[in-house]
C-alpha cells in the first residue's frame, strides 16, 4: 500500500499524514478512540481524543489521561490529515472516525449497528474510498428481529417472572447493553442493578442520557423489599453469590451470540435474548454499500468468510489482522462488547 | 406445529427438570391426540424415514437464501446443527400456516419416492409458511436427528403424570417396534402398541467410583464379569423371535448365527445379555473390534459369520413361561436363568454369563484385577435381593471397571463440534513419539470441561498454522493425558494402532511436547496372540 490514509502495524491502525494511531493495542504518544469499550479505549497513551460523549465513560474506565473530547461531525486538522468523528450507533458516544489525506478519504467503523436503539447517537453513513468494517457477525446467520419485538419478549419474560414471585435477571455487558435495555423496557417494576452496571449508568444520567431511576443492590435489597424486580447484571454475575441473594430468579443472557442454539445451551441458562450492539448480516452489508467504498477492509469477527464474500459482490476486500486474534469469532463470553 | 413449537420452547428455555416435566404433561394432556403420540415417538428417537437427503437441503437452503454455497458451508461450521443453519439462513416467511405436527409429518413421508422437483416445491413451500422455530423443527423432522433435551424417563414421568398409568408400566408400553403413523395415543398409553415382540426396558448399571467395601455383605450380591459387546435382549415368544439392541432397535436379522435359539427356547422366554464375537477355539469373546465389523451391516456376509460368530451371555431371566417376573429377586431370576440354559442342546451360541466366585471384597478386587486376561472391562456387581428395574436406578447395579490404558500425547488438528459444542473446539487429533516424527494416531472430543475447550478454542484461533474446511491444523505443544479402553494392532491405521473409546484424562499444562509417550511403548500394550 503506497501513500496509505492509514496503515496496519503491530500497535494498530496508524495515520502517518497526522501521526495519530486509531484504538491502538500498545501505548502510543497520540491515539483517537472510536469508543469507551476496553478492547478499543486502552490505557496508557500519551494522548487521547474521542468524541464529547464517549469522554466521560473512558475517563471513568483509565483513570486521570490527558483527553480531549471532539463533537460530532466537526473536524480537526492533525498534521496533513483531516479528521472527523461521527455516530456509529453502537453504544452511547461511540464513533466511526473519517480520516481524509490529500483527498483520499479512509472511515474506520469502530463497532456499529446500523438499527437506533433509542439511546445511542444512530449510526450515520459516511461516504469514503476505503472503509475498515467490523465484522463481529459476519455471516448470513445472524439477522436481527427488530428491536421493540425483541424488547416485548424480555418484558413478557419479566412479567412472567413477577406474577410467579421471582425475580428477573438479565446478564447484559455492563456499559451500553444494559443502559439500551433500561431505556427501551417498560417499567413494569423496580430495577436493580449490579454495581458494575449502575457505575456506567450514572456516568450516562450524568451526561443527559434519558435513564430511568434505578437502585443499586446492596446488602438492604433482596427479594423481599423489592418485590418483581428486574436485575441487570454483567454476564459473569449470572449465577454467582450476587444472584442468589435476589431469592428465586430467573436468569437470562441478552446477547447477540444467543442466536445460535448451541452458544446458548453452552451458558446452561435456559433463556436467552438476541440483542445485539453489532450490526447483523443485512447491516453490515448495508453499511458498507451506503459508504460507496470501493475498497474494504474487514476485522473483528467471521473475517476470512466475510472478506471472502465481499470480494465476490466485487469489492477490493482485504482483513486487518488484530493483535490479540479474533476472540469474538467464537462466541466466547469473554467477547467484551457483547 | 405452534403447539409443537411451544412445547419445545419450553423445553429449551429451561435446564430445570421440573419445569420440563410440566410442560410436556401439559402438552400430552392439551395437544391435539396425533401429535402427541408423534411427540412420544420423535422423543423416544423413533423418527420418520429421511424423505430428503442433506446434500438437496443445502443446496435449496442456499438458493432460497441467496448465498453461495460456500458460505452456507461456513454458517454450518458456526452453527454447528444443518437444520439449524437452514433455518437461520432462509429469509423470514412471509405466511403463516397453521400445520399440525401430524401434518407435517404425514405429508413429509407422502414425498417418498417423489421427483426431486416434487420434493423441493413441497419443502420450500414449507419454509415460506413457517415462522423461525417452527421451520427449525420442520427442518428437525427433514435431517433425522432430534433431540430436545429430554431423557427417557422424563418423558415417561411426564406421560404417567398426563394419563395416571403408572411410570414403570408405561416405560414397558412404549417399548418395541409401534408405529406411530398407525396408533391412537389411546391404544399407545393402553399398551395396544409393540406388538408380541415388545421387549422390556433395559435395567441400567451405575459406575461405582470407590469400589464396593460400602455395599455390605458380599453374599448379598452376584458378581460376574462386564463384558465388552452389544447389550441385548433376546425374546422367544410365540409367533415373534426378536433381538432388540439395548437403544432399542431389532438387530434379529443382524445375527443369522442367533437365529436357531428361537427353535430351542421354551416359548414366553426373554433374556437379558451381551451379544459377543466369539472365539470359538479359546472359548472367549473377541475383542470388541471383531463384533464392531458386524455392527454396521443390515446383512452380513457369510464369511464375517465364521470369522466373528456371534454369542450371547445371558445375564438375566426376564419373562419365564409367559410370565413377567421382574418383580422377583434376581437370585431366582438367575436360577430359573440356568435351569432353562441347562436344559438347551450344548452347542448352541447361548450360555449364561458365569458367575464369579468370591469370598470377600478385596479378593474380588484381584479378580478385577485381570479382567482384561478374560476379555472383560471389569466387573458387574447386581443386589441379588433386587428386582429388575427399568432404566437406571442407583443402588442395586454397578458396574466396577478397570482403569483405562493411559498415554500422553500432543494435539495435531482441532474441528469445532457440534450442538452445544457448536463454535468451540472440541474435536482433536492426536500424535504420538515415533523417532524424530510425531504420528497422528488417536481422535478424541470428551474428557474436558467447557471451561477448558473455551480456553483451547482461543488457543486454536491464535494459533492456526492450516485450515483444511472446517480441520485447523496447530504447533505440536498441547498434551494430554489420553485415556482408553483397549488397543489393537491395525494396518488401516498410520500409526498401525486402534484404538477402543479414547478419551482426554486430563490437559497436562504441566508437560512439553518434549515429555509424550512413543509409539513403541504404546504398541507394547498390544495383547499377543497367546
Amino acid at each position: 500500500m503506497t501513500s496509505s490514509v492509514l496503515t496496519f502495524t503491530d500497535h494498530g491502525l496508524y495515520c502517518p499524514a497526522g501521526d495519530f494511531y486509531i484504538d491502538p493495542w500498545r501505548p502510543v504518544p497520540r491515539a483517537l478512540i472510536t469508543h469507551g469499550h476496553s478492547d478499543h479505549a486502552r490505557p496508557g497513551h500519551a494522548a487521547y481524543l474521542a468524541t464529547t460523549e464517549a469522554l466521560p465513560v473512558i475517563r471513568r474506565r483509565l483513570g486521570p489521561i490527558t483527553a480531549e473530547g471532539i463533537p460530532f461531525g466537526q473536524t480537526r486538522q492533525i498534521g496533513s490529515a483531516t479528521v472527523s468523528f461521527h455516530p456509529a450507533g453502537h453504544v452511547p458516544g461511540s464513533a466511526q472516525i473519517r480520516v481524509s489525506v490529500a483527498g483520499e478519504t479512509w472511515v474506520v467503523s469502530g463497532d456499529y449497528k446500523t438499527e437506533p436503539d433509542g439511546l445511542a447517537e444512530p449510526f450515520e453513513p459516511v461516504s469514503c474510498h476505503t472503509f475498515i468494517s467490523e465484522c463481529t457477525f459476519g455471516l448470513p446467520i445472524f439477522r436481527w428481529e427488530p428491536q421493540p419485538q425483541v424488547m416485548d419478549r424480555i418484558a413478557a419474560w419479566w412479567a412472567a417472572n413477577a406474577a410467579q414471585g421471582r425475580t428477573s435477571i438479565l446478564g447484559a455487558y455492563s456499559f451500553g447493553k444494559a443502559q439500551r435495555l433500561l431505556a427501551g423496557l417498560p417499567a413494569l417494576g423496580p430495577i436493580l442493578t449490579h454495581a458494575a452496571v449502575e457505575e456506567m449508568t450514572q456516568t450516562l444520567r450524568d451526561q443527559g442520557y434519558p435513564l430511568p431511576p434505578t437502585v443499586r443492590v446492596t446488602p438492604g435489597v433482596t427479594a423481599k423489599t423489592h418485590p418483581g424486580a428486574l436485575a441487570i447484571a454483567p454476564p459473569s454475575a449470572l449465577g454467582s453469590a450476587w444472584a442468589n441473594r435476589l431469592g428465586p430468579a430467573d436468569e437470562a443472557f441478552v446477547s447477540g451470540w444467543m442466536a445460535v442454539r448451541g452458544i446458548r445451551r453452552r451458558r446452561a441458562l435456559g433463556t436467552g435474548f438476541v440483542l445485539s450492539d453489532h450490526a447483523d448480516w443485512q447491516g453490515l452489508n448495508a453499511a458498507i454499500r451506503a459508504t460507496g467504498a470501493e475498497r474494504v477492509f474487514v476485522t473483528h469477527g467471521y473475517t476470512v468468510p466475510f472478506r471472502q464474500w465481499l470480494e465476490e459482490q466485487g469489492y477490493d476486500a482485504g482483513i486487518v489482522e488484530t493483535r490479540f486474534g479474533d476472540e469474538t469469532e467464537v462466541g466466547l463470553e469473554t467477547a467484551v462488547t457483547e | 406445529m405452534n403447539r409443537f413449537a411451544a412445547l419445545f420452547a419450553a423445553l429449551d428455555g429451561t435446564t430445570k427438570t421440573g419445569a420440563k416435566t410440566a410442560a410436556l404433561a401439559d402438552y400430552f394432556r392439551t395437544a391435539p391426540e396425533a401429535d402427541r403420540v408423534w411427540t412420544v415417538a420423535l422423543l423416544s428417537g423413533r423418527r420418520p424415514k429421511r424423505t430428503v437427503n442433506a446434500t438437496e437441503l443445502r443446496l435449496w437452503a442456499a438458493e432460497v437464501a441467496g448465498v453461495p454455497n460456500w458460505l452456507f458451508e461456513e454458517s454450518y461450521t458456526v452453527v454447528g446443527d444443518l437444520a439449524e443453519t437452514i433455518a437461520l439462513l432462509l429469509p423470514p416467511s412471509v405466511a403463516h400456516a397453521d400445520l399440525t405436527l401430524d401434518a407435517a409429518i404425514r405429508g413429509l413421508i407422502r414425498l417418498t419416492g417423489q421427483s426431486a422437483e416434487a420434493r423441493k416445491t413441497a419443502v420450500l413451500t414449507a419454509w415460506a409458511q413457517l415462522p423461525a422455530v417452527e421451520r427449525f423443527l420442520y427442518n428437525k423432522l427433514l435431517t433425522g436427528g432430534f433431540r430436545m433435551g429430554v431423557a427417557r424417563g422424563l418423558l415417561t414421568r411426564a406421560l404417567a403424570e398426563a394419563t395416571g398409568v403408572e411410570e414403570t408400566v408405561l416405560a414397558h408400553r412404549l417399548m418395541g417396534d409401534w408405529d406411530p403413523a398407525r396408533i391412537s395415543f389411546a391404544a399407545l398409553i393402553a399398551g395396544d402398541a409393540g406388538g408380541d415382540a415388545r421387549p422390556y426396558p433395559f435395567a441400567l448399571a451405575s459406575p461405582i467410583e470407590d469400589g464396593p467395601q460400602t455395599l455390605g455383605a458380599p453374599e448379598d450380591w452376584l458378581a460376574e464379569w462386564k463384558w465388552d459387546g452389544i447389550r441385548g435382549q433376546l425374546i422367544a415368544r410365540p409367533g415373534a423371535f426378536a433381538l432388540w439392541s439395548r437403544g432399542e432397535e431389532l438387530i434379529t436379522d443382524r445375527f443369522p448365527d442367533l437365529a436357531s435359539l428361537g427353535d430351542f427356547l421354551p416359548s414366553g422366554t426373554v433374556i437379558d445379555g451381551e451379544i459377543l464375537a466369539w472365539d470359538t477355539d479359546k472359548h472367549r469373546p473377541l475383542p470388541f473390534s471383531a463384533l464392531q465389523k458386524r455392527i454396521g451391516r443390515k446383512t452380513v456376509p457369510k464369511a464375517l459369520i465364521s470369522q466373528a460368530p456371534a454369542r450371547m451371555l445371558a445375564y438375566d431371566l426376564l419373562e419365564d413361561a409367559g410370565e413377567d417376573i421382574r418383580t422377583s429377586p434376581l437370585s431366582h431370576r438367575r436360577k430359573r436363568l440356568e435351569a432353562i440354559l441347562a436344559a438347551l442342546p450344548p452347542d448352541l451360541p447361548l450360555t449364561a454369563s458365569p458367575a464369579i466366585d468370591f469370598t470377600d471384597w478385596p479378593h474380588l478386587a484381584k479378580i478385577r484385577a485381570g479382567a482384561r486376561e478374560a476379555a472383560a472391562e471389569g466387573l458387574m456387581l447386581k443386589r441379588l435381593s433386587a428386582p429388575y428395574f427399568a432404566g437406571r436406578k442407583r443402588g442395586d447395579w454397578w458396574k466396577w471397571k478397570l482403569d483405562p490404558f493411559t498415554v500422553d500425547a500432543v494435539m495435531l488438528y482441532a474441528q469445532a463440534g457440534h450442538g452445544r459444542r457448536a463454535n468451540l473446539y472440541t474435536d482433536f487429533t492426536f500424535g504420538i513419539r515415533h523417532g524424530t516424527d510425531i504420528l497422528p494416531f488417536a481422535k478424541a472430543y470428551s474428557g474436558l470441561t467447557d471451561a477448558e475447550f473455551g480456553k483451547i478454542t482461543a488457543w486454536v484461533q491464535k494459533n492456526t498454522l492450516e485450515r483444511f474446511g472446517p480441520v485447523r491444523k496447530v504447533p505440536a505443544e498441547l498434551v494430554f493425558e489420553i485415556g482408553f479402553e483397549g488397543i489393537q494392532a491395525s494396518p488401516r491405521h498410520k500409526s498401525g494402532v486402534a484404538l477402543r473409546f479414547p478419551r482426554m484424562l486430563r490437559w497436562r499444562h504441566d508437560k512439553t511436547v518434549d515429555e509424550i509417550d512413543t509409539l513403541e511403548s504404546l504398541r507394547a500394550l498390544i495383547p499377543t496372540a497367546d
